[in-house]
């Protein structure tokens, strides 16, 4: 059904086709295929190879099988709801932009797939490293095919994760360990950013389906958080492309083995960010805010990094620090905002791609051939390899913008855009001239490229001499990609130019006006731009030891040690940060909490005007005001005398006994039993513990300590007051109204709050009394061999069983277990239930304990606790079942009403099977407890054979 | 009487967040035990002060809020299980450590302040110091 919606709202200019299930099989095979060559990768390494390809190899062929209809204009579409609660959708989209993608991401990397099996020595995996391009692979074509900007952004990190993994394939080499390091913070870091500005831009579109937000620009430009959202994806897309300031990562990554490179730092990974512009493009771009920024970090990049890539005595820095320029050109393209701009940036990604990837396999050939990447050692090569110096001869060309091939025409367009701003005003003639300085450069360092490894001498000290040809089939990936960019220079409308139609109507999102790729458009500023760059680059590249000279001199910024120093100083903050926080002392983080809660809670309470609101007081009585002195003389008294432990324990049950008062006086008859019970277990509970604990607290807290915990309890408790107050005093609605009027229609009793337990809200109460069952079985855990002496003076034991007391109990007993056979039964229609009757039951039972001792209670009373307890809550359980097999949800109750002689009209409830169950689980955990620390004290084989 | 309730509920807070920042297991539990009672207490009055008309059906004409007390009928036993829980890992404590502090250490000079090089020099191990006998 989303599905119809978003057709109904995708561009007009477009028809769409039926869903289509290939979609998923392009992105999701490379994740398959990642298994073959992990399977294979120990025997042969042809076999290796060629199960590598598989999965992109049909990949390919399956985009390919959908050029025609794409480039006729459909769109096709493949959608699988995921979380659509959170608007995470499996929708995939196939359009003119994606399939360009696709087929570079597809087709390039089959070629580097070729060109690794030879390239990579065999002493690394070469299974690894196809297993991490094919998951990488799969990110991209992710990427490039989701149709849901959340899952876009899943596929996004995977391709900064990939990428770490394969930058540091090296992983014995502290620069690829540090390359990857610097690419995934600064990737990664823009990969937040780009999730931040997703969900602002879902949030204001309306939805997370591309083609919806695609469909939404003017409604998401007019909108007040544009600005910002804008900023946060540029700057995800501009970490990714390597742009300036974010583009120092991109040379460090070149530790990477240079098949990694060819294809993430040249045609895909960093082509991500330009890809999001371009994919965004309809949304985003039209305003003053996306043209100043976007055409001024490229236009920076652009002119920045053809300058150092000019001075680089390394090759591959060389070339990485050009394609930080092209991918500047690409999005300063992008920034200007024209059609045809839009035109000469998807086409020159297209071109950049291939004579890129073809320059970095040549470089790794003769890094391979040769031992050393660096400028000044390799020379004159062109008499040892003059197959490979043709192959980057004519690449290097391409890049430097050479009539015939695909980089001129291109680069011709770029100019042509750049002479064509007029929002600039009279600064216009700034960006041309910029364009033209950076085509210098461009050309110096290509000539550079192919004079000094070639030419220029003979080779000084290489670790690998004489150099020889590398095995034909090395040469056969860069020699695809070069035929390409001459086919393409030379006859571009006859090849790239439907796809290239095609995937900028998908970037402008509207029907392109009529444009033409020529190779003549006659004497023109352009034609005399680029003859400009040509002669100025040979130019300046004649006066190149002057240059690197004063670059020496002057420019010595390491930007690794750099980035190092700042991650180190990072770490070191951090430490001390946590330690500063988290020094191992508890009560330390209970103030820290506390004080936390006691500000949130300021915070949230501040902006109310008055605390009493409009609902009248209700009038004081004094019996209320009596017992409520009392309850805090007896919390101040716990208190006051905490230093004397058993003092301090006994005022705490005056606390607890005026609590359960409390309940009584506000109508809570239920509670008030119940609290009265557990007080009395709970109070001989801590009695048995203070038996092996000190009996005094030492006065060990320094008067500020006591100043700051007043402090703060004192806050602590105002704020609550207040709340409290607050509340109170105001108006309220209840979902009670729900349960008074269904209690007896619905779960056949009158006690509400009963029915609530075992019948409404049945289901929290099985997890309840399971967690009393755990509690009681993890006192039994901590327990276990543990003996410990009394700590308490001697007076404590010295009459343990009293007889008065214990006669008196005995007594006591039959009644005790009779009313809580009343309250039980009686629990569903008045005060009372199974938790409170579990409760009397325990506390008469070990008032035989405490009366008459362990032995004498374990000769007549020999159960095991913890199966008791379990036995509970299977009884509850099974009541619930009981109803799903009968075909009722789980825990419906039915009741009936029965005639009992004597008692009267009864009413039998499947709760009342159920209450009875939380009974036997509060009276077995109870006592497991209690039982369990009465016999502490004795030796421990006793214990362990009770339980 | 919003005001009174207001007030007990206050003091039982208070009281029980001064006492859980103690150093030592036992008045921690006291304080934990007086702030269950301020939250029970808390979330049973957000049912709103009804005097004398339970929630049982016949009973009146009208009648308590039955939801809050359902909630603290149960919070009740599990804070009852809560503090038993507590209690034996003070005694475990107690037998490990050779002392009731809550950080573990012994804190010399009575400063109140924690030292982190005492917890180092605490036995390590399943038998401490009291388990010897």
């Amino acid at each position: 059904m989303n599905l119809s919606t978003s057709m109904a709202l995708s561009i007009s200019n477009l028809s769409l086709s039926a869903p289509d299930f290939t979609l998923l099989v392009i992105v999701a095979l490379p994740l398959l295929g990642m298994v073959l060559p992990l399977l294979t990768g120990g025997r042969n390494r042809n076999v290796c190879a060629l199960a590598a390809a598989f999965a992109p190899a049909v990949s390919l062929a399956l985009l390919i099988h959908h050029l025609p209809a794409i480039i006729d204009g459909q769109v096709l579409f493949f959608h699988v709801s995921w979380l659509p609660l959170i608007g995470l959708d499996l929708s995939l989209r196939l359009d003119g932009l994606g399939l360009m993608f696709g087929l570079l991401i597809t087709g390039i990397g089959l070629l580097v797939i070729l060109y690794t099996r030879y390239y990579l020595s065999e002493q690394d995996s070469l299974g690894r490293l196809y297993a991490l391009l094919q998951l990488f692979m799969m990110a991209m074509l992710g990427i490039v095919l989701s149709d849901n900007i959340l899952l876009l952004i899943v596929f996004w990190e995977l391709t900064s994760l990939s990428s770490f993994l394969l930058i540091g394939y090296w992983s014995g080499n502290t620069d690829a360990r540090k390359g990857a390091r610097m690419a995934l913070t600064v990737t990664g870091a823009g990969g937040l950013s780009l999730l931040a500005g997703a969900l602002l831009l879902g949030h204001m579109a309306g939805s997370y389906n591309l083609t919806q937000i695609l469909a939404a620009g003017d409604q998401v430009r007019s909108h007040g958080l544009y600005p910002l959202m804008l900023l946060l994806v540029l700057l995800g897309a501009f970490t990714k492309s390597a742009q300036f300031p974010f583009h120092f990562w991109l040379p460090h990554a070149m530790a990477a083995p240079t098949p990694v490179s060819a294809y993430l730092h040249s045609a895909t990974m960093v082509k991500a960010g330009v890809f999001l512009l371009a994919r965004l493009y309809p949304v985003l771009s039209g305003t003053e805010l996306w043209f100043l920024t976007v055409t001024s970090v490229g236009l920076a990049t652009l002119v920045f990094a053809a300058y150092i890539a000019m001075l680089k005595h390394d090759l591959k820095g060389l070339l990485a620090y050009s394609t930080i320029s092209h991918l500047g050109l690409v999005t300063l393209l992008f920034g200007l905002g024209t059609q045809l701009a839009a035109v000469a940036a998807v086409f020159h990604i297209i071109n950049h791609a291939i004579f890129k990837a073809s320059l970095f396999m040549a470089a790794g050939i003769i890094d391979h051939e040769t031992g050393s990447r660096d400028m000044r050692k390799i020379n004159g090569l062109w008499k040892y390899m003059p197959v490979t110096g043709l192959l980057a001869m004519v690449a290097s060309a391409s890049m430097a913008g050479v009539p015939l091939l695909n980089g001129f025409l291109s680069k011709e367009m770029f100019f042509n855009e750049t002479l064509h701003l007029h929002s600039v005003g009279k600064f216009g003639w700034i960006v041309p001239v910029l364009a033209t300085v950076a085509g210098i450069f461009a050309v110096a360092y290509s000539w550079r490229f192919i004079h000094d490894v070639f030419f220029n001498g003979e080779p000084i000290d290489l670790p690998k001499f004489p150099p020889h040809e590398p095995p034909r089939y090395m040469h056969l990936p860069v020699g695809i990609l070069v035929i390409l960019c001459l086919v393409v220079g030379v006859a571009p409308n006859l090849t790239v130019a439907p796809l290239i139609h095609a995937a900028s109507s998908a970037v402008t999102g509207s029907p392109l006006m009529e444009y033409e790729i020529a190779l003549w458009h006659g004497f023109n500023l352009p034609l005399l731009m680029s003859l400009t760059a040509l002669s100025g680059g040979l130019l300046l590249y004649s006066q190149r030891r002057g240059l690197f000279a004063f670059y020496d001199r002057y420019f010595h910024l390491d930007q690794k040690v750099l980035f190092e120093s700042r991650v180190q100083r990072g770490v070191v903050l951090s430490q001390r940060l946590t330690e500063r926080l988290e020094n191992g002392s508890l009560q330390r983080y209970l103030a820290v909490l506390v004080s936390a809660a006691v500000v949130a809670g300021a915070v949230g309470l501040w902006p109310l005007a008055q605390f009493a609101g409009p609902v009248p007081l209700t009038p004081m009585d004094g019996v209320s005001l009596l017992g409520a002195l009392i309850l805090m003389a007896g919390a101040v008294g716990t208190v006051w005398l905490y230093h004397q432990r058993l003092t301090s324990l006994l005022l705490l049950s005056v606390v607890g006994l005026m609590v359960a008062l409390i309940f009584v006086r506000f109508s809570a008859p239920d509670l008030a039993l119940t609290q009265l019970s557990v007080e009395v277990v709970t109070i001989v509970l801590m009695m048995l513990a203070l038996f092996f604990l000190p009996q005094a607290t030492p006065n060990e807290s320094s008067a500020p300590r006591v100043i700051r915990d007043i402090t703060l309890a004192g806050a602590a408790g105002l704020g609550v007051g207040l709340i409290v107050f607050a509340v109170l005093t105001r108006p309220y609605q209840t979902i009670a109204d729900y349960f008074l009027a269904n209690s007896v229609s619905g779960g056949g009793g009158t006690n509400v709050v009963n029915v609530i337990l075992v019948d409404f809200r049945g289901f929290d109460t099985l997890g309840e009394i399971t967690v009393l069952a755990i509690a009681a079985v993890g006192v039994l855990a901590v327990l276990k061999d543990l003996s410990l002496q009394a700590a308490a003076p001697s007076g404590w034991d010295r009459e343990p069983h009293p007889p008065i007391l214990a006669v008196l109990a005995r007594v006591l007993l039959p009644l005790a277990l009779l009313v809580s056979a009343f309250i039980f039964m009686r629990g569903h229609n008045l005060p009372g239930g199974g938790f409170i009757a579990g409760l009397i039951t325990s506390v008469a039972l070990i008032l035989q304990y405490v009366s008459s001792g362990l032995d004498w209670m374990q000769q007549r009373l020999n159960w095991n606790y913890r199966s008791v307890a379990a036995a509970g809550v299977l009884v509850a359980a099974l009541t619930g079942l009981g109803s799903i097999a009968l075909g009722y949800p789980f825990l419906t109750s039915s009741f009936t009403h029965v005639h009992w002689p004597v008692v009267g009209d009864f009413e039998l409830a499947t709760a009342m099977l159920f209450d009875l169950g939380v009974y036997i689980t509060v009276v077995g955990a109870t006592l497991l407890i209690l039982a369990q620390l009465g016999m502490l004290s004795r030796p421990a084989a006793v214990f362990q054979e009770k339980n | 009487m919003e005001i009174l309730m207001a007030a007990v509920i206050a003091v039982l807070t208070g009281c029980g967040i001064y006492l859980m920042l103690r150093a030592r297991t036992f008045p921690v539990i006291l304080g934990l035990t007086l702030l269950s009672y301020a939250v029970n207490l808390f979330i049973f009055v957000m049912g709103r002060l009804t005097t004398g008309s339970p929630a049982v059906i016949g009973s009146g004409t009208r009648y308590a809020d039955p939801v809050p007390q359902a909630l603290v009928l149960t919070a009740i036993v599990i804070g009852f299980a809560m503090t038993a829980f507590l209690l034996v890992l003070a005694l475990r404590a107690k037998a490990e450590l050779g002392n009731d502090h809550v950080d573990g250490a012994q804190v010399a000079g009575g400063t109140g302040h924690f030292d982190k090089t005492q917890l180092d020099k605490t036995p390590q191990g399943n038998i401490g110091p009291e388990n010897d006998e």
